[in-house]
């Protein structure tokens, strides 16, 4: 495994060349919202505009086909990054909705079933059944099934958290029983970093029958993910933080569980058979793509995927590894700073939530923004979870493949420049 | 980039020792007001007295922003009579959307002119409305007439 050259890399993305805040050299650590794109994406989505532009799936002539093409390529690529069959791999517009798809399927489900239709039980739920997520999740997987909750009358439980920001799975057993019907889960916080033992929960929800669904959105962009390791039914992602353009996430579905899952958007491009009165639906991926689907994005993720395959994922996760030492050890050298969520470099990624005493985060992230250091800061969409930890937001910061010790050393510097500026050091 | 424009001396002392902090007993109205980006929260407790007079109090917490401009604001229009504190809004609200550009009425906003920076700055023009926005709506709630367009 080669190390990766943080330098040479941030060569191919065209955007951190520039200067922000008065001429200040940008300093990008918000990776953990969106990731930059590197200049091969911004060709390929170009020359797809260029050259083949079409409806992919639509018409018989050359241009659609060779749309069609590039689009299931585009699939078949993005598979193999994480060890998957390309029927498998559902294209969304983001995790978002890759994550209201798999929710929607159990709503779905549930109402046709008052209503007389055959479904798959497994998606069928009723009052009396529950639906298990963890106190770390981010909106995007937790208020879908608050709504499914309340359309089926299924109840919502929840994994509880350490005070080191892991998982407690002390009282799994009881959470997760034979009343559960879904567990979904995410797994790597982007608010707290952890990653958390996926597998062990995903099998505790297999042993009572349970869909097990996974939020992967910070986990694949950053580490070598395979889905056969994670032991989930659904994968949710998106494309835009793995070097991707933004319009495009996928949803990884088990064969057997996209076989019979109803679908969530309908109309063109996903159907079998229309009459006036009923239709039947395409086979997966295309039951769950309705309308003209994202060609261009589609290419753009496809070379995204190349770039960091070239990388190799391994070598991407050490240097993430490495970084994220680095910078728990910096950030917690600085009176007044105190880390939430995981204090060692164990089992976690490369997002670092924090507080300075005596500072809004809002107010430090203002202070670096003025020193050109772009963070995230307010409750990163988790906002139970920041109500957790008793902190009413934090501020964050995050690093990918084109960050380095020179850049954890600015955000250093600005948080005790901030410190300076409101009089606490 | 100097950012002395946006934390001025006068915001930074009404955070560090905010005036008037604590809500009203049995108020006419009441409004709590988030800001969900970020989780600034503000609660404004209004109450009109017999001479049509308004009194408020609030509580919160939040960046400097948002915590200045509702010490800022409580300051102005505590015990004003009612119209009076509907130019003050007003003359706060266009400040707010000058783009930095505005000459500020320093006769009608006094201490609130400190936040001309602010208006210079998207992200945190709605952190020092978030007060003003309570505010409106709590009046709203004590059934007092207010005028004028929408804080959005
Ligand atoms: C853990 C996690 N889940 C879900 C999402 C939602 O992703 P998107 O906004 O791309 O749909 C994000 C990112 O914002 C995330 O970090």
């Amino acid at each position: 495994m080669t190390s990766l050259d943080p330098q040479r890399i941030k060569k191919d993305f065209p955007l951190l060349e520039r200067t922000v805040r008065d001429g200040q050299p940008l300093v990008y650590l918000d990776s953990a919202a969106t990731s930059q794109k590197p200049r091969a994406v911004l060709d390929a989505e170009r020359s797809f505009y260029e050259t083949s532009n079409a409806a992919a799936h639509r018409g018989a002539h050359q241009l659609a086909e060779e749309a069609t093409e590039a689009y299931e390529g585009a699939r078949a690529r993005v598979a193999g990054f994480v060890g998957a069959r390309a029927n498998e791999v559902v294209f969304t517009k983001n995790a978002t909705e890759g994550l209201n798809l798999a929710a929607y399927a159990f709503s779905n489900a549930s109402a046709l079933a008052r209503h007389g239709r055959e479904v798959d039980p497994r998606f069928a739920l009723r009052p009396g059944d529950s639906i298990v997520v963890t106190e770390m999740e981010h909106h995007a997987n937790l208020v879908p099934w608050q709504e499914v909750a309340a359309k089926t009358g299924a109840t919502l439980r929840w994994i509880g958290l350490t005070d080191d920001g892991r998982l407690d799975l002390g009282d799994l057993g009881s959470v997760i029983d034979s009343s559960t019907r879904v567990v979904s889960i995410v797994h790597q916080s982007n608010i707290l970093g952890t990653i958390t033992p996926v597998r062990q929960v995903m099998d505790a929800a297999h042993a009572v029958g349970a869909i097990g669904v996974v939020d992967a959105c910070q986990s694949i962009p950053h580490m070598p993910v395979s889905m056969a390791d994670l032991g989930a039914d659904l994968v949710a992602w998106s494309g835009h933080k793995m070097l991707g353009p933004t319009g495009i996430g996928m949803l990884w579905g088990r064969e057997d569980v996209l076989a019979t899952m109803p679908p969530f958007l309908t109309g063109g491009s996903m159907i079998e058979m229309v009459y006036l009165d009923h239709s039947t639906y395409a086979p997966p991926p295309q039951r769950f793509e309705a309308g003209v689907p994202m060609v261009a994005q589609a290419v753009g993720l496809g070379a995204a995927v190349e770039y960091l395959d070239d990388l190799g994922m391994d070598a991407v996760a050490a240097h993430e590894h490495e970084l994220t030492g680095y910078a728990l050890a910096r950030l917690q050298e600085i009176d007044g700073v105190t880390v939430i969520g995981p204090r060692t470099n164990v089992e976690r990624g490369s997002a670092i939530s924090f507080t300075v005493e005596g500072i809004h985060p809002h107010d430090v992230g203002q202070i670096l923004d003025s020193r050109g250091i772009a963070v995230r800061v307010g409750h990163h969409c988790a906002w139970p979870t920041c109500r957790r930890y008793g902190v009413p937001a934090t501020t964050r910061i995050s690093t990918y493949i084109y960050n380095d010790h020179g850049d954890i050393d600015a955000a250093v510097a600005g948080i005790r420049a901030a410190q300076k500026y409101f009089g606490v050091a | 980039m100097d950012v002395d424009s946006l934390y001025q001396e006068i915001i930074l002392d009404h955070y560090r020792n905010p005036r008037g902090v604590g809500l009203l007993p049995e108020p006419h109205g009441e409004s709590h007001q988030v800001n969900p980006t970020c989780g600034d929260e503000v609660t404004v407790t209004v109450t009109a007295d017999a001479d049509g007079l308004l009194h408020v109090g609030y509580e919160g917490q939040g960046c400097s922003i948002s915590q200045a401009s509702a010490s800022v604001m409580s300051e102005l229009v505590e015990g004003r009579p009612i119209a009076e504190i509907h130019r003050v809004e007003a003359a706060f609200l266009d400040l707010m959307r000058s783009k930095g550009s505005g000459t500020p009425d320093e006769e009608v906003l006094q201490d609130a002119v400190a936040f001309a920076g602010v208006s210079k700055y998207p992200a945190r023009i709605k952190c020092a409305l978030l007060p003003w926005m309570a505010l409106r709506d709590a009046e709203v709630k004590a059934g007092i007439p207010v005028e004028g367009g929408s804080y959005e």
